[in-house]
């Protein structure tokens, strides 16, 4: 692989054992970096408006991200539609840190994602399971984060899709290297990336969890379960005590593993996010783009 | 020899496997409880800086950490890492402020910018090491118990003071392990402390 794929895989390196959080504005991009977030995404609407909105999702508008990047110093991530390089390509021109390839958008092409090989910024994509992962990885993304249910303050769906990786990569761990190629097969991806991930017991780039992340027992649930990192959308502006929350998860993460002090960072968080469950929603956003 | 790396946020893990090749016992610090055992050397990872800061200062870290650098602890603080060592941090908080050193953060730039290169740092070794920058400071300027290490189109990216030695760049990203090895090399394990 190129030299420049290996230092975008470097760069989501800094981001492990972070929270990053979705934001509209540059007053919340600015709460997120005080609560202790290690980057913001910066979208016009969150996931559980785009859902609420109904209609085809966009781009942000540049100007909107720019004001965005101009008030923190941690990095911002911006998403694109799925296969929309030339939005891809415009996020780039404004210098965004990261572009999330991104099924909460509407897609814009159903067969293909973006070559993200062509690209200097990193890249960070959704995936629900190990041959999703390994195909976006194959494309180029830098950072992989699993697809959960965006916008629905419900965390089954991230839980199910983090399960589901570390099991199969599990498995691939434990096969006897005559049984890769046939893996390799069924996965559809490339042979050397499944190698990787038998030598490794685990994805050759970061694993962030993300969708339906909504208090820090949530966070800690998907650490336990091999998450790096978290991403939380909804969950923090749509609560009742932004600040507090987002802060708390922020601990939750690092310390994940001290249920005395998770005990402490979820009282008094006020409302969370009222949330809609699984069987509720007529969008499910995870299965776009495999 | 133990090794404590600070575990809040960021590429802790890289490092530990550095130093472990090294032959370095690694523990993780990420409550002031991990503080209390005996180690002789500290690691700052790179990370986002106002993260590990803030975490540091909720977790009830900072003041203990400051301490322990203050009495002598080698300290080997990279990216973010030489970020919280600093004095000085323009547009920004300072935070252990033990090394007298002022830092410009993101100097090169955003993610796009960032870049990797070889260099030679004549007080680790004759041959280039590889260096990879990722919205990497640079320090401005030093005070006169500074010892600089490394200038790089003019900027000052390593340099050392005292039991601290920072870099901008990242050397637990290669493979290469001569600085870590500079770093443990210069470590006085009779002096082991903890809290």
């Amino acid at each position: 692989m190129s030299t420049q794929f290996e230092l975008n895989k470097n760069l989501a390196q800094m981001l492990k054992g972070g929270v990053i959080m979705d934001v509209t504005t540059p007053e919340q991009a600015q709460i997120a970096e005080k609560a202790g977030a290690c980057a913001v995404m910066a979208l016009e609407r969150i996931p559980a408006d785009i859902r609420a909105a109904g209609g085809v999702s966009r781009m942000s508008d540049p100007k909107m991200i720019k004001g965005i990047q101009d008030a923190v110093s941690i990095p911002v991530m911006a998403k694109c539609r799925i296969g929309h390089f030339a939005e891809a390509r415009i996020l780039q021109a404004i210098k965004i840190d990261y572009i999330d390839e991104s099924e909460v958008l509407s897609p814009a092409d159903d067969k293909y994602h973006i070559n993200k090989r062509d690209f200097k910024v990193p890249f960070v994509c959704g995936a629900k399971d190990l041959g999703e992962a390994l195909r976006r990885i194959n494309e180029g993304a830098a950072m992989i984060r699993t697809k959960g249910e965006p916008g629905t303050g419900d965390v089954v769906q991230a839980v199910r899709h983090m399960r589901m990786m570390m099991s199969e990569i599990r498995r691939i761990e434990n096969m006897a290297e005559d049984e890769l190629y046939e893996a390799a097969k069924k996965l559809q991806v490339p042979y050397d990336l499944v190698e990787y991930v038998h030598d490794n017991g685990r994805l050759p780039v970061v694993n962030f969890a993300a969708g339906g992340v909504a208090t820090p027992a949530d966070a800690a649930l998907m650490m336990h379960l091999g998450a790096e990192g978290v991403f939380v959308g909804s969950g923090i502006f749509k609560s009742g005590n932004p600040e507090k929350r987002a802060a708390a998860i922020v601990q939750a993460v690092t310390n994940y593993n001290d249920d005395a002090l998770l005990a402490e960072l979820s009282e008094d968080l006020g409302e969370a996010m009222v949330g809609i469950n699984e069987n509720e929603i007529a969008l499910l956003m995870a299965e776009r783009g495999k | 020899m133990r090794v404590g790396i600070l575990a809040l946020q960021g590429a802790f893990a890289e490092h530990k496997r550095s130093l472990e090749r090294l032959g370095a016992g690694m523990f993780e610090i990420r409550q002031k409880k991990d503080l209390e055992q005996p180690f002789d050397a500290l690691v700052l990872p790179g990370g986002e800086s106002t993260v590990i800061g803030q975490l540091m200062r909720k977790l009830d870290l900072l003041e203990p950490i400051k301490t322990l650098i203050k009495n002598g602890m080698p300290v080997l603080g990279t990216c973010a890492g030489l970020i919280l060592l600093a004095k000085n941090v323009e547009g920004g908080e300072e935070c252990i402020g033990a090394m007298d050193i002022s830092v410009r953060r993101n100097a090169y730039g955003r993610q796009i910018d960032s870049f990797s290169q070889s260099a030679v740092i004549e007080k680790i070794s004759p041959e280039p090491i590889p260096l990879v920058f990722i919205r990497a400071p640079w320090i401005e300027s030093v005070g006169k118990d500074v010892e600089v290490l490394l200038r790089l189109d003019g900027h000052i990216v390593a340099a050392k003071q005292d039991n601290m030695l920072v870099t901008s760049f990242h050397p637990e990203l290669t493979e290469d392990l001569r600085v870590h090895k500079y770093f443990l090399d210069g470590i006085d394990t009779s002096r082991s402390s903890g809290l």
